[in-house]
C-alpha cells in the first residue's frame, strides 16, 4: 500500500513538470489524460471492484459540470463550485445507488445508461437555470495569460487524479475493498458471510460518482462553455470502461495505464481520421474486446506475485 | 391432531426457536408450520427426503428466504425479518449444499472474509491469523495461498467448514456437507464435526442420508413435504412408524440405496 | 373524441414499436446479448428504403422484402464471426463489443449519408382515412399492419419452423439442446440474423413515418429497451404487449407533457418499472 502510494506521488511529481514545456498542445492533451484517469479510476470502484457494469459515468460528469457551472452563475467562487459539484454527485450517486443497485447484469447496465439521458433531457428543459440547449458560458478565471490558465487547470486535474488514486489505494486495502471483491466474486455468498452488500455497493457507487462530478466541474471551467450533449455524452461512460479494460480491472495502476494508452490511441485516431474518428474508435473497441479482453492486466498480474499479497 | 414438536423438556431458553414457521414459493408450501427449538450446545440432526424443505428451512433461518408465516427467535431476539448478513453477524453460520467459494480469491482470503465480516475481527493480521487457525483445524493449512477454484470438492467442503468456523458462530448449520463425498471423506468429515461440537458450537446437521446423523446427533427431527413429522431421541425417531412409512418406506421402495443407516 | 384519436395514434405507434422490439428481445432473451447495433440496423433499413425509392423508384413496401434477406445475412455473419466468440463473456464485454460495432456503423452512415434528416415522401400520397372524427393517415395504418404482420411472421417462425424450435430449445436449455444434436453456434447466428432482419425490415416502415438520420439510431434502441422491460424478454407476445403499451404511453405523454418529453417519460417509466420489478414487468428470472 505504501509502495503504491509512493509510486503515485512520484508519478504526479513527474507529471507536474509537463506545464514547464509551455506547449499548449501537450497541456491540453495532459489535462484530458488526467481527466480520463479520473473517469477510469472512478469507474473501477463500481465496475472493477464490485463487478457492476455501470454506464453512469456520463451522468456524473454532466451533473458535476452543470452543478459547477450553475453554482458559479449564482456567484459561488470557482473552487467552491467544484466542491459543490463533488457533493452533488456524491449525493446523487448515493440515492441512485440505493435504487439501482438492486438490479443485476443488463438491467443495471441499461438503467445506469438511461440516467444520463434523463438528466440531459432535464437539463435541456430547465432553460432558465441551465440555458437549455443553448448551453452555458462559464466565467473565465482571472489569470492573465492563456498559458497560466492552461497550467492551472492541468494542476487542478492532476490534484484530482491524485486524490482519486489515493482513494483507490486506500479502498483496495481496506475492509470496504475486501468486501467489494467478495461481492464481485459471489454476492449471495458475501451476504451470507456478513458483508452488508447493499451498503458496500452504495459506497462503491458513491465513490465512482464523487470524483467524476468534480472532474466535470473542472472540465466545465476549463472549456468555459458546456452544453448537454457534450457533457452527458454516453461515450464518456464507454470510454471509462474501455480504459479500465485496456489497463486491467482490479489493480490500482490499471485504470491509469489504460487512460494513458487509450488517450494515445484516441489522439492518433483523431488526427489521422478526423472524418470517421468515432468509427475507428469503435473498431479499436471491437479489437480490444475481441483480442485483449483482460487488457494489459495479464501482464500487470505478473508483477504482483502471491507472497506480498494481503487479504 | 397433535403436531409433534422438537421442544426439549428443559426450561432453559433455547438458542434457536422456530414458532409455526412456514415458507411459500408461489403456490408451493416448501416449509409448513414448523415448530422447533435448539438448545445451546446440542448437536441436532434434520433429515428428510430430497425436496422435503430442509435447505429452505436453513434459508428461512438465515434470512435468505424470509418466513411467510411464523416467528424465529435466536438467543431470545426476534430474527424473523433480518437479512442474511445480519444473521451471520449474530452468530448463525451456514455451509452450502452447493459450495460457494469466492473462486478467484485465495483460500485464506475466503476464510478471512468470514472472520472479518461475520466474526467481527479486524481487517488485516487479526482476521488472517484467525482464518489460518481455522484452515489448519480443518486440514487445509497447506492450501491457504491457493485460489479457491483450484480445490477439489472434498477440500471445498472443508473450506466451507473453515469459513463457518471463522464466522465464530454460536449456531452452525451444515447443509449436506457430506453429499458427493466418498466414505473415507465422510468419515473424516464426521471427525471434524465431532471436533467442532467439542468446541461448544451448537450444530444443526442437515442430511439426506441417515448414517452421519445417527453417528453424531443426540436428537433428530424429520421433515417431509415441508412438515415436521417426528422429533426426538434418535432411537425413538427411527422406530417411529410415521417416519418409516412416510420417509424411509417410500424411499426404500423407490431407491433402495437410501435405506436407513446401511450405507457408508 | 380527442381521447380516441390519441389512443388510435398510440396503437399505430405501438404496432411499429412491437416490430422494432421483437428482434431485439429475441436476441437478448436467447443469446443474453444486448445488441446495441439494433437501432443503427433500423436506420440502415430506413436508408435502404429511402434511396431505393428516390433513386430507383422501388416502393418502400417492396424494400422490406429486399432488406429482410440482406439483414439476415449480415446478422448471421456478424454473430458467426465476432459475437459468438464473446458469447460466454461477462455482460460488460458483450455490451462494449456491440457498442464498438455500433460506433463503426453509425459513423459509417454519418460519413455516407450526413447527419441531415430525410423524409421518404410517397408520391402520390396514400391519403387519409376518416372514421367519424378519427383521422388516420393510410400510410401509417398500412405500416402498422405490415409491422404487426412481420411480428406475427416471427412468431410463426419461432413456434412452427424447425429453425424456430431449435432457437426455443436453445433458449430453454442450451446444454440439453446441444446434447440433442443442435448446433448451438449456428442457432445463435440464426437468432442474431432474425433479430437483424426484424430491425432492417422495420426500417422502411419507420422511414415512411419519421424522418431518418444516423442520429436516430439510439432513439430506437432506447425504445427497444423500454419495450423489453415492459413486456418481458425473448417472447414475441411480450414485445407486442410492451410495444403497444409504450405506443399508448408515448402518445398520451406527448399530449400531457409535450412531445419533446415523450422519450424522457418512457425512460422514467423504464426505471420505475425496473425498481418495482427487477426482472422486468413480465420477465422471468435467468436471462439477466
Ligand atoms: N428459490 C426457490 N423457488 C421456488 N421453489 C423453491 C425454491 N427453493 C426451494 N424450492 C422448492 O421447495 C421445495 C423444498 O426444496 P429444498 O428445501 O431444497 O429441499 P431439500 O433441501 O430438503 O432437498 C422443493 O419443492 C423446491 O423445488
Ligand atoms: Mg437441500
Amino acid at each position: 500500500m505504501k509502495r503504491a502510494l509512493l509510486i503515485g506521488v512520484l508519478l504526479s511529481g513527474v507529471l507536474a513538470l509537463v506545464p514547464l514545456t509551455n506547449d499548449a498542445y501537450w497541456l491540453r492533451l495532459g489535462t484530458t489524460m488526467l481527466m480520463y484517469g479520473v473517469l477510469a479510476l472512478s469507474w473501477n470502484f463500481i465496475g472493477g471492484m464490485a463487478g457492476y457494469p455501470s454506464f453512469a459515468v456520463a451522468a456524473f460528469l454532466g451533473l458535476g459540470a452543470y452543478t459547477g457551472a450553475v453554482a458559479q452563475k449564482f456567484g459561488l467562487p470557482m473552487g467552491w463550485a467544484w466542491v459543490a459539484a463533488g457533493l452533488s454527485a456524491l449525493l446523487f450517486a448515493t440515492l441512485l445507488g440505493a435504487a439501482l443497485l438492486r438490479l443485476r447484469g443488463h438491467y443495471f447496465a441499461i438503467a445506469s445508461l438511461v440516467v444520463a439521458e434523463v438528466l440531459r433531457e432535464l437539463v435541456n428543459s430547465a432553460t432558465e437555470l441551465t440555458g437549455g440547449g443553448m448551453g452555458l458560458n462559464l466565467p473565465v478565471p482571472s489569470m492573465i495569460s492563456v498559458q497560466a490558465q492552461a497550467s492551472f487547470f492541468f494542476y487542478a486535474m492532476l490534484a484530482l487524479v491524485l486524490l482519486t488514486f489515493v482513494a483507490t489505494v486506500i479502498t483496495t486495502h481496506s475492509r470496504l475493498g475486501f468486501g467489494l471483491r467478495c461481492i464481485q466474486q459471489n454476492e449471495a455468498a458475501a451476504d451470507m458471510l456478513g458483508v452488508n452488500t447493499t451498503a458496500f455497493k452504495i459506497a462503491a457507487f458513491a465513490l465512482s460518482g464523487v470524483f467524476v462530478g468534480i472532474a466535470g466541474a473542472i472540465y466545465a471551467s476549463w472549456v468555459h462553455y458546456i452544453e448537454p450533449p457534450d457533457v452527458f455524452d454516453v461515450l464518456y461512460s464507454v470510454k471509462a470502461i474501455v480504459m479500465v479494460l485496456l489497463g486491467g480491472a482490479g489493480s490500482v495502476f490499471g485504470p491509469l495505464l489504460g487512460a494513458a494508452a487509450f488517450l494515445t490511441l484516441e489522439e492518433l485516431v483523431w488526427r489521422k481520421f478526423l472524418e470517421v474518428h468515432t468509427g475507428v474508435l469503435g473498431l479499436l473497441i471491437v479489437l480490444l474486446v475481441m483480442f485483449l479482453p483482460r487488457g494489459v492486466l495479464s501482464i500487470t498480474q505478473l508483477w504482483k506475485r502471491p507472497k506480498d499479497h494481503r487479504a | 391432531m397433535s403436531q409433534p414438536t422438537a421442544a426439549m423438556p428443559t426450561n432453559a431458553t433455547p438458542l434457536l426457536a422456530l414458532d409455526h414457521v412456514s415458507r411459500d414459493f408461489g403456490g408451493l408450501r416448501a416449509v409448513s408450520d414448523v415448530t422447533l427449538s435448539v438448545t445451546a450446545g446440542e448437536v441436532i440432526g434434520l433429515i428428510g427426503p430430497n425436496g422435503a424443505g430442509k435447505t429452505t428451512l436453513v434459508n428461512v433461518m438465515t434470512g435468505v428466504h424470509p418466513a411467510t408465516q411464523g416467528t424465529i427467535h435466536f438467543a431470545g431476539e426476534d430474527i424473523t425479518r433480518i437479512a442474511p448478513w445480519q444473521a451471520a453477524r449474530r452468530g448463525i453460520a451456514r455451509t452450502f449444499q452447493i459450495v460457494q467459494p469466492f473462486p478467484e480469491m485465495r483460500v485464506l482470503e475466503n476464510v478471512a472474509a468470514a472472520a472479518m465480516f461475520a466474526g467481527g475481527l479486524a481487517h488485516g493480521s487479526e482476521a488472517n491469523d484467525f482464518a489460518m487457525e481455522q484452515l489448519r483445524f480443518v486440514g487445509l493449512g497447506e492450501m491457504a495461498l491457493q485460489p479457491a477454484a483450484t480445490l477439489t470438492l472434498a477440500m471445498r467442503k472443508r473450506l466451507e467448514f473453515a469459513k463457518g468456523l471463522a464466522m465464530r458462530p454460536r449456531l452452525l448449520l451444515l447443509d449436506e456437507v457430506n453429499a458427493g463425498l466418498n466414505s473415507t471423506e465422510v468419515d473424516a468429515a464426521l471427525d471434524l464435526i465431532r471436533a467442532i461440537a467439542a468446541r461448544g458450537v451448537t450444530i444443526l446437521i442437515i442430511e439426506h442420508l441417515m448414517k452421519v446423523v445417527l453417528n453424531v446427533c443426540s436428537r433428530i427431527v424429520v421433515l417431509h413435504h415441508g412438515e415436521l413429522i417426528a422429533a426426538g431421541p434418535q432411537q425413538e425417531v427411527i422406530r417411529n412408524p410415521r417416519v418409516i412409512q412416510a420417509y424411509l418406506g417410500r424411499r426404500y421402495a423407490t431407491d433402495p440405496s437410501a435405506q436407513v443407516g446401511d450405507r457408508s | 373524441m380527442l381521447f380516441l384519436q390519441i389512443l388510435a395514434n398510440g396503437l399505430v405507434l405501438g404496432g411499429l414499436y412491437a416490430c422494432i422490439a421483437a428482434g431485439f428481445s429475441l436476441v437478448w432473451g436467447v443469446l443474453n446479448v444486448i445488441n446495441i447495433l439494433h437501432g443503427s440496423f433500423i436506420v440502415l433499413g430506413g436508408y435502404l428504403a429511402f434511396f431505393g425509392y428516390t433513386q430507383y423508384g422501388i416502393h418502400p413496401f417492396v424494400s422490406i422484402a429486399i432488406a429482410a434477406p440482406l439483414f439476415f445475412a449480415l446478422g448471421y455473419v456478424l454473430q458467426r464471426t465476432l459475437i459468438n466468440r464473446m458469447i460466454a463473456a461477462p455482460v460488460l464485454l458483450t455490451l462494449t463489443l456491440t457498442f464498438g460495432l455500433d460506433l463503426m456503423l453509425a459513423n459509417g452512415m454519418l460519413a455516407a449519408f450526413t447527419a441531415d434528416f430525410r423524409k421518404l415522401i410517397l408520391d402520390p400520397p396514400l391519403g387519409i382515412l376518416r372514421l367519424g372524427a378519427l383521422v388516420l393517415p393510410i400510410d401509417r395504418i398500412i405500416a402498422m399492419l405490415l409491422a404487426l404482420g412481420l411480428t406475427g411472421l416471427l412468431y410463426l417462425t419461432l413456434s412452427r419452423s424447425r429453425m424456430g424450435r431449435a432457437i426455443v430449445a436453445v433458449r430453454m436449455d442450451r446444454e440439453a439442446a446441444a446434447l440433442m444434436g443442435v448446433n448451438v453456434k449456428h442457432v445463435y447466428a440464426l437468432t442474431f440474423g432474425l433479430g437483424a432482419l426484424m430491425a432492417g425490415a422495420s426500417g422502411p416502415l419507420l422511414a415512411m413515418i419519421f424522418p431518418i438520420s444516423p442520429l436516430t439510431g439510439p432513439v430506437y434502441l432506447g425504445k427497444a429497451f423500454v419495450i423489453c422491460v415492459l413486456g418481458g424478454l425473448g417472447s414475441v407476445p411480450g414485445a407486442m404487449i410492451g410495444g403497444i403499451t409504450l405506443g399508448i404511453v408515448e402518445s398520451f405523454g406527448s399530449l400531457w407533457f409535450g412531445p419533446e418529453h415523450a422519450t424522457t417519460l418512457s425512460f422514467v417509466l423504464l426505471i420505475a418499472i425496473l425498481l418495482m420489478r427487477p426482472e422486468g414487468l413480465l420477465g422471468r428470472k435467468g436471462y439477466a
